[in-house]
């Protein structure tokens, strides 16, 4: 695991993600808004910015926003993907399944990256992670197409983690 | 601009679309555990897909969409997770056609309770 930035790194990175939260939600650029906006997430970080954030402003580097945005891309990407998979299975009068839990092994070690990984696999096409213990996934498989660690890795771990780990490590 | 208001329209039948597939899926999914993932996956790119179509029929509330359709996107996967784990504790098994397939989650949580025990 990584060495935990600073205190005051966390805080304010906590506070201007909320203060923009505000403005998004807000949607305008009135003096009294914003006054109101800036104390209010003030506070709330004041309270929050322990739990908010382990790494501070230090993920905001230029390389790490341009994988964050192709993550973005290939997620949605493969979001749309797994509707087509649930509307073709669903429609074909056969529903050609073959279910079962198999385990996936991560190599992330970032607690946070790990619960993105496990959101983005429930997803995408025909995967549901019921648990994670340690560095192991478990995952509830529509059509397994094999229980060997290599071959779920590849099948339905691969295309996010090779992402994740240059944002998170 | 008319060619938005195609486009919001567009986004909403496509969501409404989904939608009825996910609900088609729940009815038809042999087990629990097949049910959650028809359900979850549909619903979540059919409520996105509704809710950015408003916000681009309505361009004033479009930032405010994104918002929600971002925390949808954090959300949905996290309650289907929980409801799969849940059922997995209250020890409702998964059905499976090929008998090779062994329940990885089952072992190492027995595995975790015999060194629990010793």
């Amino acid at each position: 695991m990584k060495k935990e930035s600073s205190k005051i790194s966390k805080f304010f990175y906590t506070w201007i993600f909320l203060f923009v939260l505000w403005m998004a939600f807000t949607t305008s650029l009135d003096i009294a808004e914003l006054i109101a906006g800036v104390f209010i997430s003030f506070i709330i970080s004041l309270f929050t910015y322990k739990f908010f954030t382990t790494t501070g402003f230090s993920i905001l580097t230029p390389k790490k926003i341009f994988y964050f945005i192709k993550y973005l891309f290939v997620f949605i990407i493969e979001l749309i993907k797994a509707n087509f998979d649930v509307a073709r299975i669903v429609i074909n009068p056969k529903l050609p399944i073959n279910p079962g839990i198999v385990e996936v092994e991560s190599k992330l070690t970032s607690d946070f990256a790990k619960m993105i990984l496990a959101n983005s696999i429930t997803l995408t096409p025909g995967t549901l992670t019921v648990d994670i213990i340690d560095n192991k996934l478990f995952v509830h498989w529509l059509y397994v197409k094999g229980t060997d660690t290599e071959t779920t890795y590849n099948e339905i771990a691969k295309t996010f983690e090779d992402i994740l780990i240059k944002i998170y490590e | 601009m008319q060619i938005f208001d195609y486009i919001g329209y567009f986004l909403i039948s496509v969501g409404a679309i989904f939608l009825f597939l996910g609900g088609l899926g729940v009815f038809r999914m042999p087990d629990f555990y097949t049910r959650v993932q028809a359900g979850t996956k549909a619903s979540t790119l059919g409520a996105m897909s509704i809710i950015l179509g408003v916000g681009v029929l309505q361009p004033e509330w479009f930032v405010k969409t994104l918002v929600i359709v971002i925390f949808l996107a954090i959300a949905n996967p996290l309650s289907s997770h929980a409801l799969a784990r849940g059922t997995h504790k209250a020890h409702q098994k998964p059905i499976v056609k090929d008998e090779k397939i062994e329940d990885a989650y089952e072992i190492a949580e027995h595995k975790a309770e015999e060194k629990n025990i010793k």
